[in-house]
């Protein structure tokens, strides 16, 4: 394997006695989206902004593209866009402004600064605002302008905070595909607590709670946890629960309302066959039969669990 | 750095902060001027006929500096509170602190921007006593000694207040610690005067424009304000290295 773009070694960071982030390794590697999943407060943004350089680590090192941060930290800085949770802004610029004081300071020579500028504008759908002060933009249009400021100086990584944290679902949607967009040519590192968001786009995840990671797999294998054994039935005239639950397989029954039913089964016994067979056969009139599946959700309050259960063994 | 310090100068200008603070320190000075003019036009029968008197420099563009530097000392608070309190407040400093940029570019460039200001402004008000050469012979040497006594002056209420102003997420704070800093160092001059000790007049920043403003340049006024503009400035970068860290 290559070696990675970026990569963190057992990076803690403590604020005061409080501990924000514990022995936390972090690699991406080239063309790559990482997605960086936890609660709020679980120290997602204290991790990021390690490794953008805006904190130092109490321990650990970050290597960006062969530099390192703390001891080359212009040269590492030079190959990261980040985007913090709130978008850097100078509000009282507008949209080209901001963005040429963003090549200027990002070192881009002055002959490259306007198509510099120019592409960022373009990648970042910002062409029709572009005259327009940040200040009277729209929130998604922020955003925008917040990710153009990040990929400018097409830097090898781009670190994205939340970035669809506030906006509405139709700015979400866009937001989402200009990162999908940003993918092609850059390695991402997105945090988010929303899940679906890392399904659509993320190729590995990293799921951190309370400082530690408690999960690092390809999207892939967290689809995989979320295989789950149940079923839910909706009867037009259902027979007592004690019926169904002596159907084989079935091992306990959650009644969600008199016609609703969840159905648990032993992994290896689908029971699906049963129930449909049955409710022909008894007249119970099936309205409905819905293989259950986790949400990601439940996967990332298991994993969570299980965590916490270790611990305290 | 460079890039920094025009960026800071341009932002200055598109608030009309920096607009009115131009404007009404020329209004107050030129107000100054005109009476000093006055005073002038009055005693100026008297004093001509005594050799030595003391001329249109010393009665009119000397005292006006020394207005102008009181009234600095008044604005400069206004000027330097926002320059990072504001970037913090406004959560744009990680733009700055995650580019390739060392603290120190960033200070620098920061306090640059801010003293390239301070030079407009010095500039303008120097207009006034130039505009007397028109019908009067002015003592140049002596302006611009005052000038540059002046401009050292700023530069140290600047570098205070860029080090009140990474102190604090508050620009208000910045902007009212700042102040009580300056009139402090002003007013502990006082005290200097009267008592046994030189201790609290050396410390006095305008005791040491005083000389300047008189003509006398000393080394040791100039390496007072060197000294003070290095110290305030490395505070503030160690105070922002610091805030990374803990």
């Amino acid at each position: 394997m290559t070696s990675p773009l970026l990569s963190a070694k057992s990076l803690s960071r403590f604020y005061g006695p409080q501990l924000a982030v514990k022995q936390l390794d972090f690699e991406i590697y080239k063309g790559e989206v990482l997605g960086f999943l936890g609660p709020n407060g679980a120290g997602k943004s204290t991790s990021m902004k390690m490794l953008s350089g805006n904190l130092a680590p109490n321990e650990g090192e970050i290597t960006i593209n062969g530099y390192d941060l703390l001891s080359q930290p212009k040269q590492a800085k030079a190959h990261i866009g980040y985007l913090p949770e709130q978008p850097p802004l100078y509000k009282d610029l507008s949209v080209t402004e901001f963005l040429s004081f963003c090549a200027r300071i990002n070192n881009i020579p002055s002959l490259n600064r306007k198509s510099a500028v120019d592409t960022a504008i373009e990648r970042c759908g910002l062409g029709n605002v572009r005259k327009r002060l940040i200040h009277y933009l729209s929130r998604g249009y922020q955003q925008r302008v917040g990710i153009a400021q990040a990929i400018i100086h097409t830097p090898a990584v781009v670190i994205l905070d939340e970035p669809t944290s506030g906006l509405d679902p139709i700015q979400i949607r866009e937001i989402r595909q200009l990162i999908k967009d940003i993918a092609q040519e850059h390695s991402v590192i997105l945090s988010t607590h929303i899940l679906p968001e890392v399904q659509m786009l993320c190729d590995r995840v990293k799921i951190i709670n309370q400082g530690s990671l408690v999960f690092n797999d390809t999207t892939d294998a967290l689809q995989q946890q979320m295989q789950s054994s149940h079923i839910l039935l909706t009867l037009g005239s259902p027979p007592d629960i004690a019926t169904l639950e002596q159907l084989p397989g079935v091992t306990s029954i959650d009644a969600i309302s008199n016609t609703h039913f969840k159905i648990h089964y032993q992994p290896d016994h689908n029971p699906t066959q049963i129930i449909l067979e049955s409710t022909v056969s008894h007249g119970w009139q099936l309205t409905a039969l819905t293989p259950g599946q986790h949400s990601l959700e439940d996967v990332f309050m298991d994993i969570i669990q299980q965590e916490t259960d270790q611990t305290k063994e | 750095m460079f890039t920094l310090a025009r960026h800071e100068l341009y932002r200055l200008f598109l608030s009309p902060l920096a607009w009115l603070i131009l404007a009404l320190s020329q209004l107050i000075l030129a107000y100054l001027f005109l009476t000093h003019i006055d005073y002038f036009m009055q005693i100026q029968g008297k004093i001509s006929a005594i050799p030595g008197a003391p001329g249109v420099t010393e009665l009119i563009a000397l005292p006006l500096f020394n207005n102008a530097a009181t009234i600095l000392l008044l604005l400069t608070p206004l000027i330097t509170m926002r320059l990072i309190a504001e970037e913090r407040r406004n959560d744009s400093f990680p733009l700055l602190l995650s580019a390739p940029l060392s603290v120190t570019q960033i200070v620098l460039g920061k306090y640059l921007g801010t003293l390239a200001f301070f030079l407009i402004l010095i500039g303008l008000i120097t207009c006034m006593p130039l505009a007397l050469s028109v019908g009067a012979t002015l003592d140049l040497m002596a302006i611009g000694s005052a000038i540059f006594g002046l401009f050292l002056l700023v530069a140290s209420f600047t570098a205070i207040g860029l080090f009140l102003s990474a102190l604090t997420k508050q620009p208000t704070i910045a902007a009212i610690s700042t102040f009580s800093l300056l009139f402090l160092s002003w007013i502990i001059d006082w005290t200097g005067n009267t008592g046994e000790s030189t201790l609290f007049s050396w410390l006095s920043l305008l005791s040491h424009f005083q000389p300047i403003l008189q003509g006398d340049l000393h080394t040791k006024d100039i390496a007072y304000y060197g000294i003070n503009v290095g110290f305030f400035l490395t505070l503030t970068i160690r105070c922002i290295n610091t805030q990374r860290l803990s």
